[in-house]
């Protein structure tokens, strides 16, 4: 009961005008950074958390900036099903699963039951996911308090194992990526013994301080990616119409039950994949959509224009968002790339990520909690009220809209810090990670790793310290125990497939 | 693109075993320091020592690298059999008129300030690459200049630098601030 009259305050006190504001703003801008391809939540919230300070400053809380960064993480997984379905292309990776079906429902002729469909089945997914999140949250929180410093590395260590386990990505390239974002969130100076440290190429004008995680995530999110885009999408696209009217929009709505199957697997399967650290809403929202179409009985109709290949990643991704949430908040470790941002900000913000928040923060987390569920009825309304509108913002060329990214994201940089050096390290990471890009290499680990690496280093250090160097307090303890080895299966994931895959070849031949 | 991915995975290689040279250096006020001897996992039994961290971790970087140059010998990844080129004549025009126009952005950025380089940098984007009419690349770099002095300047009070043209917004200083 107690859990059911925080929540209401922070419905209520998310619900006060500035809150309402905010959320409404961070969902139209969700919407259109979802919506826009070549840009996702993570671009959104990285290339705008330095102006969220002016918001902590106005508003004089700490919850207010992360209600308007979490109401864009969820404005966008909404947005990305519009260019799905209507573009053809994903407007973010979180949505690539909604064109399989979404497309071929466009091309026939439904694309505003596809966007109808997807919308609902989002916002079903987002509420479900909430209504999970607020009961699950407070309780592994308070498990969480019982956690060590082995305990917090062993989960530190079951995040970059899921990226290297489960992300498909190139193996050593994706350790290559998480080891670079560890190595750089060292430079500057060694927090335990205070010795500088790494102070590359002897610059001290530019190392100095550390490289910060911000300098990293917007070379990656707002130059890197953005070249990538522009190489990338040379060809004009050809925007499928969509036949808008209150009529077919109330037929549209009627038939969503029909998607009841995948609705009800994305929004369960994708709040689970959200919670693994480091996983969120992309794999979420493709194991949703696989799922469905393995329990369905019309396994031919899916990539066709079935509506519950719309409805499961949709739901999927929603779910997910809010799920990658619940270990950011209660354990301090980011459950997807935008909310290792998220996590960054609140230390930018003075706050300390982790099971104490709930106790020691309850003025932010609360509110926080019920700006979701807010963002969530925002996010829907306001998605299906204006998707004529989003339709003639998506004819915006892109030869405008990245040119004023490059503008923040430098002008974005330089606000943050105050410092010229770092926007030209950022402009060297960007530049870095578009080449990178294009040779197949995961960036999303180095800044995942950047925002965990200072977290991580002082916990293993600490807990080697506490066992006099010995490794096996990672596997002793019961707690750290368990999360080591799922952590060590998950890294020897790939190895058990190679071998698969060679016995096979070898039986074959 | 096979040129590319080896030479990519030599150029980690190397930063690798630079980043672990550097993590061995001993603290600047210990001259008498022993390079590496820092990276132990109980130095002086205080635990890991300050380059514990970043020495393996890059080791770790550079054994990968390696891995990336079997591969590519063994033409295992997508990149090591692509027979298409790194950029293709598009992508290095691209890269050069796009990268080259932030690089001189972040030059301009030192000589005229922020709000003498945003309007440059937009009007030669929208106007030039993005091939718009002019009055339209004009207008949205003089709004967007605008628009950041007043959200950074005026409300945020961050003070973007202004380069040569400082004189030009006293002025506005005695009005806003």
């Amino acid at each position: 009961m107690e859990v059911v009259a925080l929540l209401l305050d922070g419905v209520w006190a998310a619900l006060q005008p500035t809150n309402l504001g905010l959320a409404f703003l961070g969902v139209v801008i969700g919407l259109f950074v979802g919506a826009m391809p070549g840009l996702g939540s993570v671009n959104g919230v990285a290339i705008l958390l330095p102006f969220t300070f002016v918001i902590q400053e106005i508003t004089g809380t700490i919850s207010s900036p992360m209600i308007f960064l979490a109401a864009i993480y969820y404005g966008a997984m909404y947005g990305g099903a519009i260019s799905s379905i209507t573009l053809g292309i994903p407007g973010a990776s979180t949505a690539v699963a909604t064109t399989f079906d979404g497309r071929p429902m466009a091309l026939s002729g439904n694309a505003e039951k596809a966007l109808v469909i997807a919308a609902i089945a989002s916002f079903v997914g987002g509420t479900l996911s909430n209504v999970i999140f607020t009961g699950a949250a407070p309780l592994l929180a308070s498990v969480a308090l019982k956690f060590g410093n082995p305990e917090i590395f062993a989960l530190m260590l079951l995040a970059f194992a899921t990226f290297i386990g489960l992300s498909g990505d190139d193996i050593p390239k994706t350790i290559i990526s998480i080891c670079f974002g560890l190595v750089m969130s060292a430079v500057g100076f060694d927090i335990i013994s205070g010795a500088p440290r790494l102070l590359l190429f002897d610059s001290t004008q530019w190392f100095s301080r550390g490289i910060q995680f911000l300098v990293l995530a917007i070379g990656v999110y707002g130059i890197g990616e953005m070249l990538w885009t522009i190489n990338s999408s040379r060809d004009s696209l050809k925007m499928t119409e969509a036949n808008i009217t209150l009529a077919r929009v109330w037929d549209a709505i009627k038939s969503f039950p029909e998607t009841w199957r995948g609705t009800t697997i994305g929004s369960f399967l994708g709040f689970f994949v959200g919670i693994l650290p480091a996983a969120g809403a992309t794999p979420g929202s493709l194991m949703a959509y696989g799922v469905t179409k393995m329990v369905s009985k019309n396994q031919e109709e899916f990539g066709k224009g079935r509506a519950d290949g719309v409805a499961a990643p949709e739901a999927a991704n929603n779910s997910a968002s809010t799920g990658a949430m619940l270990p950011m908040m209660t354990l301090g470790i980011p459950g997807s790339p935008t909310t290792a941002v998220l996590l960054a900000g609140m230390v930018i913000w003075g706050l300390q990520p982790g099971p104490l928040l709930f106790t020691d923060q309850p003025e932010f987390v609360w509110p926080l909690i019920g700006s979701f569920y807010i963002s969530n009825v925002i996010a829907v309304t306001v998605n299906l009220a204006c998707i004529p509108l989003f339709l003639k913002v998506l004819r915006m060329p892109f030869s405008i809209l990245a040119p004023l990214i490059f503008v923040l994201s430098v002008v974005g940089t330089y606000a943050a810090y105050q410092n010229i050096y770092d926007v030209w390290l950022m402009l060297i990471f960007g530049i870095g990670a578009f080449l990178l890009r294009i040779l197949d290499y995961p960036l999303a680990p180095a800044v995942l790793a950047i925002v965990l690496g200072p977290i991580a280093e002082p916990k293993l250090r600490q807990s080697l310290l506490l066992s006099d160097g010995s490794w096996m307090i990672f596997l002793e303890r019961p707690i750290a125990g368990p999360i080591t080895i799922a952590a060590i299966i998950l890294l020897l994931l790939p190895l058990y497939g190679f071998i698969r895959k060679r016995m096979k070849a070898s039986k074959a031949s | 693109m096979r040129l590319a991915e080896l030479v990519t995975a030599f150029v980690i290689a190397l930063f690798s075993l630079y980043l672990m040279w550097e993590s061995g250096e001993g603290p600047s006020w210990d001259p008498t320091a022993v390079r590496f001897a820092n990276i132990g996992i109980n130095v002086n039994n205080e635990g890991p020592g300050s380059g514990f961290w970043p020495f393996w971790l890059s080791l770790a970087m550079f054994i990968c690298s390696i891995m990336v140059g079997i591969n590519w010998f063994r033409r295992r990844s997508p990149p090591s059999r692509s027979t298409d080129r790194f950029l293709d004549t598009y992508g290095v025009k691209m890269f050069a008129l796009v990268g080259g126009g932030l690089v001189v952005f972040l030059f301009l950025i030192g000589l005229i300030g922020f709000y003498g380089a945003i309007p440059i940098f937009l009007f030669y984007y929208i106007y030039f690459l993005g091939k718009h009419p002019w009055w339209l690349a004009a207008l949205i770099g003089i709004s967007a200049a605008v628009f950041c002095f007043f959200f950074f300047d005026v409300a945020m009070r961050i003070v973007l630098p202004k380069g040569a043209l400082e004189p030009m917004f006293i002025p506005l200083y005695d009005i806003f601030l």
